[in-house]
């Protein structure tokens, strides 16, 4: 979504990519990537799930979404073009403007921009002299601010192609931009060697490019409590230990985490559950409550 | 009693190609299918119930009980749908679980779509993760491959097939009703409920929407037992959760432990602030969750303990911030956050964001009024719990919660005509080498 987008509405934008007059000036698709757009849809039990897949291989193959792929989408699904268009116009991963070989994000949300996001964000602004969500002319590095990318413990973070580029620096920033302009191998911070965009968007249409194997299981962040955990030889209790403590909650000396006797449970488990239902507190997002009318009620 | 740390999902991340199947079964993985698929369907529902495991995404719902909605007598097809749409801000468990363990997520999504008889099953994963994405559909094929996915799965006669999903980059698709209409090959807007996914989900159809850990959570169980999980946890919050701690921190990452753990205890374990620096305020499960102070530092990290002191518990991403870091300008990114990211539907949360950030954003830069802060509280108030979902709520939570806090340091930007504080001061570089 643009920058001057007004609330609630789709940006002006994708006006070229909907463009109907566009679309017969288009060549249609091959066969190949035709047939695999028909492939993604079969693969759900109804074909319009298959929709945002669909449009990550439209992207895959033309670089950005175009107005023969929202086309392509529309009669393979029995849909209108402005269906299909409302959709490729909702997600921020759908892009009406081609993108470079590298689509380089950086984490400016609060977290990674206090850690120093927004330091990284200004030096490639100003490095590469182009603004966020802008291409620079070689046609290599588009560069934008992203939103969180579940990667906090490893801030500042930025992306290239949707990959994790940990820890960053102002100055590592610039290296890594200047490699991926000079053609230098690349390597994710938890991953592979860098792909293109385009073949990025083949995999999040669902075929593997086979380099799942690359990279580690887990970075040093993710494994700082395991570590101490092996260091203290600390573990989970053992299901043996585990039911001596529900015998004997006394044995659970000095643990504010002993189990209350048996018996009990039940009640309190309903009470709290019909607490969750009550507080609406879904603090955010799944798990809210199911249907709370039927069976435990 | 219990060790302060107890690795369970976390336990296999460190083990050399951890993500492979070879070395998931090595460690035992997919026993549990085995033993689940032994048992009657509503035994697994009940040990699910008994454990008292409750869901891992924020809310904090029983997750056997969420299974046990799902009217069996409904003639259409059952649906499993997993939440791996990881895009709370502060959270990073579910991203580095299925980087490391995708295995133990696809045994939790064979158990759990069993127990519930759904015969399709979906891990809904958001789109920017892309060697996450490669490792999950990895372990699928592998699943496939080795029998426990497809047809008769381990000769018991149950079929089930899971389809990888990748998302293309929207927050409210978190949200579990914009996710299945994500899913359906639409904008992802949230449904008004009732009806409840569990009668009325995806399809129109019976459908279970369960967060990662949650599910991953599940094999582990059927395990070790019901008693086992239950004997980790406080008295209403069973069992272990990851705890992400990050930011100001000297070793941020991740901590699997017993629900209750203290934010005290954690920050030691991380080696304490940032050297020569003190904690501000922290969240405690994600920007969307009341922000908490030094003064909440031995607050139990359960449902119960966070609620009492007026925030949640969430998805337990501890984001810690020191002295250096003005609480303005985090509140205003969070807030420009929640508005780029506002589905449209609801008018409260698509015109009261615009309102919030352009508000906010002027005290900021020192060019609003104290009675700003009156106009914050009197847009928050008209935007929580006025739309359809929990993110026009999320995103009232921070800035009401500041104000509570940090009054003072919202008037000292009038007062400076701007910011006073260093952005300088509060970067950390050079913790450790990016490898670029």
């Amino acid at each position: 979504m643009s920058e001057n987008r007004i609330p609630g509405v789709d940006d002006g934008t994708n006006a070229s990519a909907v463009s109907t007059t566009q679309v017969k000036a288009e060549a249609p698709f091959d066969p190949t990537t035709y047939a695999e757009l028909e492939e993604i849809a079969a693969r759900y039990p109804q074909a319009r799930s298959g929709l945002l897949p669909m449009l990550h291989l439209v992207q895959s193959v033309e670089g950005q979404v175009t107005s023969r792929g929202i086309e392509a989408c529309a009669e393979i699904l029995g849909i209108s073009a402005a269906e299909v268009s409302g959709v490729a116009t909702f997600y921020t991963m759908y892009k009406r403007r081609p993108v470079g070989d590298y689509h380089v994000g950086v984490c400016t949300n609060t977290l990674c921009a206090i850690m120093g996001g927004d330091l990284v964000f200004e030096r490639l602004k100003d490095h590469l002299d182009i603004g966020n969500d802008e291409t620079t002319d070689d046609g290599k590095i588009t560069l934008e601010h992203i939103e969180c990318n579940a990667a906090c413990d490893y801030a500042p973070v930025m992306t290239v192609n949707w990959e994790f580029m940990d820890n960053m620096t102002p100055e590592s920033a610039v290296q890594l931009v200047d490699d991926l302009r000079s053609g230098t191998e690349v390597h994710s911070t938890r991953g592979p060697r860098l792909c293109t965009w385009r073949e990025a968007e083949r995999v999040l249409a669902g075929y593997p490019d086979d380099l799942a194997d690359e990279g580690p299981s887990a970075g040093p962040a993710s494994l700082v409590g395991l570590n101490i955990a092996r260091e203290q030889g600390w573990t989970a209790p053992s299901v043996k230990q585990a039911r001596q403590s529900a015998a004997e909650p006394d044995a659970a000396e000095g643990d504010t985490t002993a189990d209350k006797a048996e018996g009990s449970h039940e009640a309190e488990h309903q009470e709290s559950a019909a607490k969750v239902e009550e507080s609406g507190a879904d603090a955010k997002h799944e798990d809210n409550p199911a249907n709370p009318g039927e069976d435990e009620k | 009693m219990t060790d302060t740390l107890t690795p369970v999902l976390t336990d296999n991340w460190g083990a050399d190609r951890s993500w492979t199947l070879q070395a998931y079964e090595d460690q035992g993985g997919y026993a549990a299918l085995t033993k689940a698929l032994a048992m009657p369907q509503d035994d697994v529902i009940e040990a699910v119930k008994a454990s008292n495991l409750r869901g891992r995404g924020g809310a904090g719902f029983p997750t056997g009980m969420k299974w046990g909605f799902i009217p069996q007598d409904n003639p259409n097809p059952k649906y499993l749908v997993v939440n791996a749409d990881e895009s709370e801000p502060g959270t990073c468990k579910d991203i580095p679980l299925m980087m490391a363990s995708p295995h133990t997520l696809v045994e939790g999504v064979i158990i759990s779509s069993y127990a519930i008889r759904a015969n399709t099953a979906f891990i809904y994963v958001r789109g920017e993760v892309l060697h996450v994405i490669r490792r999950l559909q990895r372990a699928v094929q592998e699943a496939y491959l080795a029998g426990h996915l497809g047809k008769d799965i381990h000769g018991s006669g149950y079929d089930l097939d899971l389809i990888v999903h990748a998302g293309a980059g929207a927050y409210i698709c978190g949200e579990e009703t914009a996710l299945l209409d994500s899913l359906e090959g639409r904008r992802g807007q949230p449904r008004l409920r009732p009806p409840f996914p569990a009668v009325a989900g995806l399809y129109a159809s019976p459908t279970v929407i369960n967060n990662v850990e949650s599910i991953a959570s599940v094999p582990s169980i059927i395990d070790r037992g019901a008693e086992w999980f239950a004997s980790m946890g406080t008295e209403k919050s069973k069992g272990y959760g990851i705890f992400s701690l990050s930011g100001h921190v000297t070793n941020p990452g991740q901590f699997e432990a017993p629900l209750g753990i203290t934010l005290r205890e954690l920050i030691d374990l991380a080696g304490g602030m940032r050297e020569g620096h003190e904690l501000k305020f922290w969240t405690p499960g994600g920007s969307s969750t009341p922000l908490l102070t030094a003064e909440h530092l031995d607050v139990p990290l359960d449902f119960e303990g966070i609620s009492e002191v007026g925030s949640m518990l969430g998805t337990r991403a501890l984001q810690i911030f020191d002295e250096t870091t003005c609480v303005v300008r985090a509140v205003l990114r969070w807030t420009e956050f929640y508005k780029h990211e506002s589905c449209g539907k609801c008018t409260p949360c698509r015109e009261g964001t615009w309102w919030l950030a352009q508000t906010l954003a002027n005290l900021e830069q020192g060019r609003g009024a104290a009675s700003d802060l009156d106009l914050l509280d009197d847009v928050c108030d008209n935007i929580l719990g006025r739309s359809f979902c929990a993110l026009a709520d999320g995103a009232v939570s921070p800035i009401t919660s500041s104000i509570k806090y940090f009054r003072e340091e919202f008037l000292a930007h009038l007062e400076h005509g701007g910011c006073p504080f260093d952005r300088n001061a509060s970067a950390i570089f050079g913790r450790v080498e990016a490898t670029a």
